[in-house]
């Protein structure tokens, strides 16, 4: 199987462990990550909140891009910021007959095309593609050292599951338990999986964010990990844990992997081949049951 | 049409005028499922709810004045939830880009911020996220903003997940094309 990948700003910067374990994990899963060439910017947040025209053009860019390659394959997305830009030039160019003509007009300053769609292009997030296309099973017969014993919360974030239903529900969103049963691991009972992390606010209203980072944080109380799929919800989880005040008697630190890093580690793969000293908050428990696997 | 013609303007889904938004939710049946749902709504000093009702009678002042849109995090839940089936997070970007369109805010950490974002992309196609933090404290012109951030800033530098790079000297940037053909076709007529 072979995908065009998209990383995305954040994982060139402060999400890097996502890029690396993404790319350890899927060629340990014989699956082919093409880097789309000259890829810029799906316009985040920003986009949306200035132009309309722009919050659509910049990801159709990167799709013009894709199809240019002739190449037909789907689009992988990791950070669900990315992905929700790029699936809603997908859709609004069906809802809206003469956006597509527009946006050509943008594009066509660099002599570029985009299609529609109709190229046979989907853009899928990380997790549709590890839940959907390569399964449990695949994930199960890969594993060589259970995550026996670590407990793992899964967390799905917004923006992947929302407002796209593409492969999970948007409200009790299920698809990273199998993945996570399949690497030996506990799971979390929990119901805030799709809650939102405040994503953007901890730069702009920073007292509304940290609220419910801390709500996300106390729920998750018990696991030994929370597993996340998007840059935005792990560094809000995880760099902003001693900004958060907790109740008392709970752990002050809670560790915060991306799936693929701990997918990787069940692969066998080591802690520098995910990149696991990134992360700020890797707790003493967690990095011992680590180096306990590693040990095996 | 013929495909030599140029397209003409187009339509959002969300047209950015008062009208336009009005528009878009005047079914509101003021249910109150999305200030509910709203993770955020603690902060706002408008609920959901109330902001649509605001929309509905055209309190363009109120509205503007309000930092309820500024704190929409485009989680999607009301738009998920709405019985009436209304695009309310679309909506929500559309009263954003109208608030930068008429400079008519009462916050301005968030429209300073977007913009010097879109500034970095255009100049070098992607996020540089040191550059972008550093040009953002310096448009904000307000000290205490930065302090804020700096343990953080100094935790990903030790971590080197943000790295010092050159800012770019010549005046052309990546995206300059792009972003002037935009800026362009939602002007013309």
């Amino acid at each position: 199987m072979k995908y065009f990948y998209y990383p995305g700003c954040s994982l060139e910067g402060t999400a890097r462990e996502y890029d690396v374990s993404t790319r350890a994990v899927m060629r340990a899963l014989d699956t082919e990550l093409m880097e789309l060439d000259d890829w810029t910017c799906c316009g985040a947040s920003a986009g949306e909140a200035q132009s309309y025209l722009l919050s659509v053009a910049l990801p159709a860019r990167n799709l013009a891009l894709a199809e240019r390659t002739k190449i037909r394959a789907d689009l992988l997305a990791p950070c669900s910021a990315c992905y929700l830009n790029l699936r809603k030039v997908e859709d609004h160019v069906t809802r809206n007959e003469r956006l597509l003509d527009v946006i050509n007009e943008v594009l066509g300053m660099e002599g570029l095309h985009y299609g529609g769609g109709g190229g046979g292009i989907r853009v899928r997030h990380l997790l549709d593609v590890l839940s959907t296309d390569i399964g449990a099973q695949r994930i199960r017969e890969r594993v060589k050292r259970k995550l026996t014993g670590l407990r793992i919360a899964p967390y799905y974030g917004c923006q992947c599951l929302r407002p796209y239903k593409d492969f999970d529900d948007p409200e009790r969103p299920v698809s990273m338990e199998p993945l996570i049963e399949a690497m030996g691991a506990e799971i979390h009972p929990w119901s805030m999986g799709g809650r939102c992390c405040g994503a953007g606010l901890m730069t702009t209203k920073k007292d509304v964010a940290l609220e419910l980072v801390g709500d996300l944080l106390s729920a998750a109380e018990g696991a030994d990990c929370i597993a996340t799929v998007c840059p935005m919800c792990q560094m809000n989880l995880d760099s902003f844990q001693s900004s958060v005040p907790r109740r008392q008697g709970e752990s002050s630190r809670i560790s915060v992997l991306y799936l693929p890093q701990l997918l990787g580690l069940a692969f066998g793969l080591t802690e520098e081949d995910v990149k696991l000293k990134l992360n700020f908050a890797v707790t003493l428990p967690v990095r011992k049951k680590f180096s306990a696997l590693s040990r095996e | 049409m013929p495909s030599n013609e140029a397209p003409k303007a187009f339509e959002s889904p969300t047209p950015d005028s008062i009208p336009g938004i009005w528009e878009k939710v005047r079914a509101c049946m003021q249910c109150g499922t999305c200030t509910g749902s709203c993770a955020n709504s603690n902060g706002m000093d408008h609920t959901p709810r109330e902001l649509w009702r605001m929309v509905q009678l055209g309190l363009k002042e109120e509205i503007f004045a309000s930092r309820t849109f500024w704190l929409c995090s485009s989680c999607f839940i009301c738009t998920l939830r709405c019985p009436r089936g209304l695009p309310l997070t679309e909506t929500m970007g559309a009263l954003k880009r109208l608030a930068v369109a008429e400079g008519f805010f009462a916050d301005k950490k968030s429209p300073v911020f977007y913009r010097t974002f879109l500034d970095t992309i255009r100049r070098y196609g992607r996020v540089r996220e040191m550059e972008l933090m550093a040009r953002y404290f310096l448009r904000l012109g307000n000290p205490l903003v930065p302090i804020a951030f700096t343990s953080l800033g100094m935790r990903l530098l030790s971590k080197g997940k943000i790295s010092f790079q050159m800012p770019s000297l010549s005046s052309g940037g990546k995206l300059d094309a792009l972003f002037s053909k935009v800026k362009e076709l939602e002007t013309r007529p």
